[in-house]
C-alpha cells in the first residue's frame, strides 16, 4: 500500500468494475495528441502494409469500405489514466488485411498521417485483437479522435491505437515509435501498468 | 517528428507540501519537496498518486509550473467540480502532508533553454501551467529567445499568475504577453469578449517565416481551434506541439 495522504477518501468504490491499476473511469472521450489534427482528403487516403521485403499492399478508402467489417465493443485505457468501458466501433480486422500478406516479421511500426508512429509486436495485431476502425458509437470517426480511420488495439494503452493511421511497416526488429522514444513503454500493457520505460 | 529521449526508470517518490498559494478562488499552486527528484524540463508533467486509509489509491497527471529547482516541484491545480482528486489537492491537502509523485513524464511538449528559435505560447485557461514553466525557465536560464504568449481566459478573475505575468512582460526583455477574454473583459478593454480568432493569432503571434516553435495547451476544443488556425496561417505542423486537457480530469 502506498503512503496515505491524510484526509483523502476518494470516490465511493465502484462495485463490479475492475480497472487496470492506476486508472479511473470516465464517461467522456478525452483527446491526447502531440500536434495539430491532420485533415486527410478521402480521395487521397490510402492504407499501406509494407513487409520486411518491401512488398507493399495498398487499400484506397473504397477498397477498405468493400472489406467485411467487425463491430467490436471494447474497453479502452489511456496512459493519462482514464479508462472508458464498452466503447462501440466499426472497422476492418487486421486479420482480414493481413490475410494475403506473406511475412516472417515479428514487429510492426505503425505510421500515421501527420508523422506519428508507434511500435508493437505483430502478434498483438492479429487473432481478433486489432482493427482499422472508421466508425465510433455509430458515427463516422471524428478527426480529433483519429478519423477518417485509426488503429484500434484495445488490449494495450491507447497511444498504441494510432490515430489517422496510414500504414504498417513489418519489421524483424522493434523500432520505437513516437511516445516510445519519448520515455513511454515499448509494449504498454495496462494490466501490468507498463506506462513508462522500465515499468 | 523529432525524437526526444527521456531515458531511465521512473520511480514513485514521496513528496510533502512545503507551501501553497491561491492563484484564483478555484486554483492553487502546490510547492512540493520531493527528496531525490531528478529534475525536469519546462513543459513536462508528473503523475500524482493519492492513497486513502483503506488502501484505495488513484492517480492523476499534472503539469509542472516552474523550472527545475533542486528537489522542489511546483504544480498548479484547478479544482474540477465533482472531481475526485483536485478538490482534495486544492482544499484539503495541507503543509507537511505526503503525496506520491513520479516523473518527470513527457519528452515532447518541452522547451529546451538552449533552443534558438522564437517561441509562441498559446494558453487556454489552466493550459497556462506548462507554458508558465517555459516563461520562468527562459528567464532563469538567461535566454534571449523572443517569446510571445497569448493567454485566453473566460474572465479577468480566471487569470493565473496575473501579477507575475504583467511584471515579466515589463521586465523580461523579449517577452510579450497578450490576454484574451472569452466571457467577460476588464474595465476599459477595447472590445467585447470573444473567442480567440485568426486575427488574434496573426497579430500577436509570429510570422511563419520566422519558423517559431509553437506550444498550444488548453481544453481540447481550444487546442483544436488554435492548432487549425496556426496551420492555416502557414505554420509547419511539425513545429506545433500540443497538450490537450480532456473534459474530465478531476
Amino acid at each position: 500500500m502506498g503512503i496515505v495522504s491524510p484526509g483523502f477518501h476518494g470516490r465511493p468504490r465502484a462495485s463490479g468494475v475492475t480497472l487496470p491499476p492506476g486508472q479511473y473511469l470516465t464517461e467522456d472521450f478525452p483527446v491526447l495528441s502531440a500536434g495539430p489534427t491532420p485533415r486527410v482528403p478521402m480521395d487521397r487516403w490510402e492504407f499501406v502494409i509494407t513487409t520486411e521485403t518491401s512488398r507493399e499492399h495498398r487499400w484506397t478508402w473504397a477498397d477498405l469500405m468493400a472489406l467485411p467489417s467487425d463491430t467490436p465493443t471494447v474497453d479502452i485505457h489511456c496512459v493519462t489514466k482514464w479508462s472508458k468501458l464498452g466503447t462501440s466501433w466499426q472497422g476492418v480486422s487486421l486479420d482480414t488485411l493481413m490475410s494475403d500478406v506473406d511475412t516472417a516479421a515479428d514487429y510492426a511500426l505503425v505510421h500515421s498521417y501527420g508523422g506519428y508512429t508507434t511500435n508493437l509486436p505483430l502478434a498483438d495485431l492479429l487473432d481478433g485483437q486489432a482493427w482499422v476502425a472508421y466508425r465510433f458509437d455509430g458515427e463516422d470517426l471524428h478527426p480529433e479522435h483519429g478519423g477518417p480511420a485509426r488503429l484500434l488495439v484495445p488490449h494495450l494503452y491507447f497511444w498504441k491505437s494510432a490515430k489517422w493511421v496510414r500504414g504498417i511497416q513489418l519489421r524483424f526488429d522493434d523500432e520505437p515509435g513516437f511516445w516510445e522514444t519519448a520515455g513511454y513503454h515499448d509494449y504498454g500493457d495496462p494490466w501490468r501498468e507498463q506506462r513508462y520505460q522500465g515499468d | 517528428m523529432a525524437r526526444a529521449a527521456v531515458p531511465g526508470r521512473l520511480t514513485w517518490r514521496v513528496g510533502r507540501l512545503a507551501e501553497a498559494r491561491a492563484e484564483t478562488p478555484t486554483a492553487r499552486t502546490l510547492v512540493l519537496d520531493v527528496p531525490g527528484w531528478p529534475g525536469h524540463l519546462p513543459g513536462q508533467h508528473v503523475d500524482v498518486r493519492l492513497t486513502a486509509d483503506d488502501g484505495y489509491s488513484t492517480q492523476r497527471s499534472y503539469s509542472i509550473a516552474a523550472p527545475a529547482d533542486g528537489e522542489r516541484v511546483e504544480l498548479t491545480i484547478q479544482a474540477v467540480p465533482e472531481g475526485e482528486v483536485s478538490p482534495y489537492l486544492t482544499e484539503v491537502f495541507s503543509p507537511g502532508d505526503p503525496v506520491e509523485v513520479r516523473g518527470p513524464v513527457g519528452g515532447w511538449f518541452v522547451w529546451r533553454p538552449a533552443a534558438m528559435d522564437p517561441v509562441l505560447l498559446v494558453a487556454g485557461g489552466s493550459g497556462i501551467v506548462p507554458l508558465m514553466a517555459m516563461i520562468r525557465a527562459r528567464r532563469a536560464a538567461g535566454s534571449r529567445v523572443p517569446f510571445r504568449l497569448i493567454y485566453s481566459v473566460r474572465t479577468p478573475g480566471d487569470v493565473y499568475y496575473g501579477d507575475e505575468l504583467r511584471r515579466r512582460a515589463r521586465d523580461d526583455a523579449g517577452l510579450d504577453v497578450t490576454f484574451a477574454y472569452t466571457r467577460e473583459v476588464p474595465e476599459g478593454w477595447p472590445h467585447p469578449p470573444r473567442r480567440i480568432g485568426v486575427a488574434d493569432v496573426n497579430t500577436n503571434g509570429w510570422p511563419p517565416a520566422l519558423t517559431p516553435d509553437c506550444y498550444v495547451c488548453g481544453p481540447t476544443g481550444f487546442v483544436e481551434a488554435v492548432a487549425d488556425i496556426l496551420v492555416a496561417l502557414g505554420h509547419e505542423p511539425r513545429r506545433l506541439r500540443t497538450e490537450r486537457f480532456g473534459p474530465t480530469g478531476g
